[in-house]
């Protein structure tokens, strides 16, 4: 994540994530990442980049908008590998960065299939 | 069995209006974590990238990585300009690509 | 205070009463906001991409006899609502799959379709959707109720336990549904993919620590047919989503 940065450290706000705080499943875990921007020529959004902190790797996604997106927003469904932290970063095109995150805990139904199949209900 | 995806553009929109896209591609996302039964690891097959273009121009990118769920959605927002085509094209590992087209008239 | 709970589960584990019919909820309604809405949108539902690949199978020429399931049928709605249900030739209790099966190899002289294969599930899921909205209305199965009611496996529960008698409780953290079968062959996120009754129930025989059956193990048919019945006029939402 740094590396990517290039040692900028972006400061708190803008960046809103619209992700429940409790999931019934983390296989798929609808996700909504968005700025508030005009997304004129002058001010837009260039990048959103979307982090977890618990998953066996840290990224889950990057988008590129111009200003004919119209609005800086991405809609997707993530995996969670447990109860964390998502973390999200915004390039503004003069160069800004801006970052906000969001708590998510994960209950997994129960009679998982995976793994071995002589699992307990509990 | 195939390489379907189903995206989700209106038919007409108001030239200014931002305008809602909606887009599925089938694939299992194999993260390259998981494992079989006998512990071998079962080898990372995901889509890379997604690009949207308008009229030929790249209007939105997003990189995907193993955290994105399978049959991934990817949802966003375009600003009706002209009417034209709109192009869709995912690409990933093992050769994967898949291209969609959807026409709208900007009015 | 511990003896009344004691006696309570005493007298709920002998008397195995069916939840009244106004009380029953589809699974659905037991889920987030956001599996329900994957649901509901077929632009974002991943179960649309099993019933576009049955719709392509379902217009595919057999190379063994140059037919196609549109040969004969066209509106199949109301179908899937209606199975389990026994052939009236055979005397043989089927469900949805078997009878597709049957219907490929007595009529289209082609070969069955593996259980669970991408195929049979497919043509299952694109037949089922056609019932969307159509009220379930099959005939009852004794034998699944009984199968139902047994007590089996290393924890000795049945069925009834979990899904009669204790429905809305938590089990590891998330709400034990009342096992409606109404959005079957269901996108389940535990499976990243579409996956047929009995897989379900297989899942839930070993989560019991039960035996399973084999699938289509008649076993199985009697109790996905009894399930049904037990869901009587709710309505067939396939493919649904669930947790």
């Amino acid at each position: 994540m740094r590396k990517m940065l290039g040692g900028a450290v972006p400061r708190p706000g803008k960046v809103k994530l619209d992700i429940a705080p409790l999931v019934d499943n983390g296989n798929a875990v609808p996700l909504t990442v968005s700025v508030d921007s005009p997304m004129t020529a002058q001010d837009y959004v260039k990048a959103i980049h979307v982090f977890t902190e618990k998953n066996p790797q840290p990224n889950v996604l990057s988008v590129r908008f111009t200003p004919r997106a119209g609005r800086a927003s991405v809609s997707t469904r993530m995996r969670l590998a447990d109860s964390q932290t998502v973390q999200a970063i915004a390039e503004l095109s003069d160069g800004s960065l801006w970052s906000g995150s969001a708590e998510v805990v994960v209950t997994v139904s129960a009679c998982l299939e995976d793994g071995t199949e002589a699992r307990g209900p509990i | 069995m195939s390489r379907r995806a189903i995206v989700t553009v209106p038919k007409q929109a108001k030239r200014g209006e931002v305008i809602e896209i909606k887009t599925l591609a089938q694939h299992a996302m194999e993260t390259g974590f998981r494992r079989t039964q006998l512990g071998e690891t079962i080898p990372r097959d995901i889509i890379r990238t997604f690009v949207c273009t308008y009229n030929g121009a790249e209007v939105f990118r997003m990189e995907l990585h193993p955290a994105i769920a399978a049959n991934p959605l990817i949802a966003f927002s375009l600003l009706a300009s002209e009417s034209g085509t709109l192009e869709f094209r995912w690409s990933g590992d093992n050769g994967y690509a898949v291209t969609e087209t959807a026409q709208i008239t900007v009015v | 205070m511990r003896f009344s709970a004691l006696l309570l589960l005493l007298v709920t584990g002998f008397v195995s009463a069916e939840i009244p019919l106004a009380e029953r909820r589809s699974g659905y309604e037991f889920m987030s906001r956001e599996t329900r809405a994957m649901q509901d949108d077929d632009a974002a539902n991943p179960g649309m991409f099993w019933v576009l690949d049955g719709e392509a199978l379902f217009r595919r020429r057999e190379s063994s006899s140059g037919s196609a399931c549109m040969h004969c049928h066209s509106d199949l709605k109301g179908v899937a609502a209606r199975y389990p249900a026994r052939d009236v030739k055979s005397g043989r209790l089927m469900n949805l799959e078997q009878r597709i099966n049957a219907c490929r190899i007595e009529r289209m002289n082609a070969k069955a379709f593996a259980y669970e294969s991408r195929e049979l599930l497919s043509l299952t899921v694109f037949i089922a959707k056609q019932s969307r909205g159509v009220p379930i209305e099959v005939q009852k199965s004794n034998a699944g109720e009984a199968l139902y009611r047994q007590r089996q496996g290393q924890l000795n529960l049945s069925c009834a336990q979990c899904h009669d008698e204790r429905w809305d409780r938590k089990l590891a953290g998330t709400p034990i549904a009342q096992g409606h079968p109404s959005g079957y062959p269901v996108y389940r996120l535990e499976w990243q993919g579409l996956g047929s009754l009995q897989r379900r129930l297989r899942n839930c025989l070993s989560g019991m620590r039960a035996e399973s059956y084999p699938y289509g193990a008649p076993e199985l048919v009697e109790l996905e047919q009894y399930l049904m019945w037990r869901a009587r006029g709710m309505k067939v939402e396939s493919p649904g989503v669930r947790p």
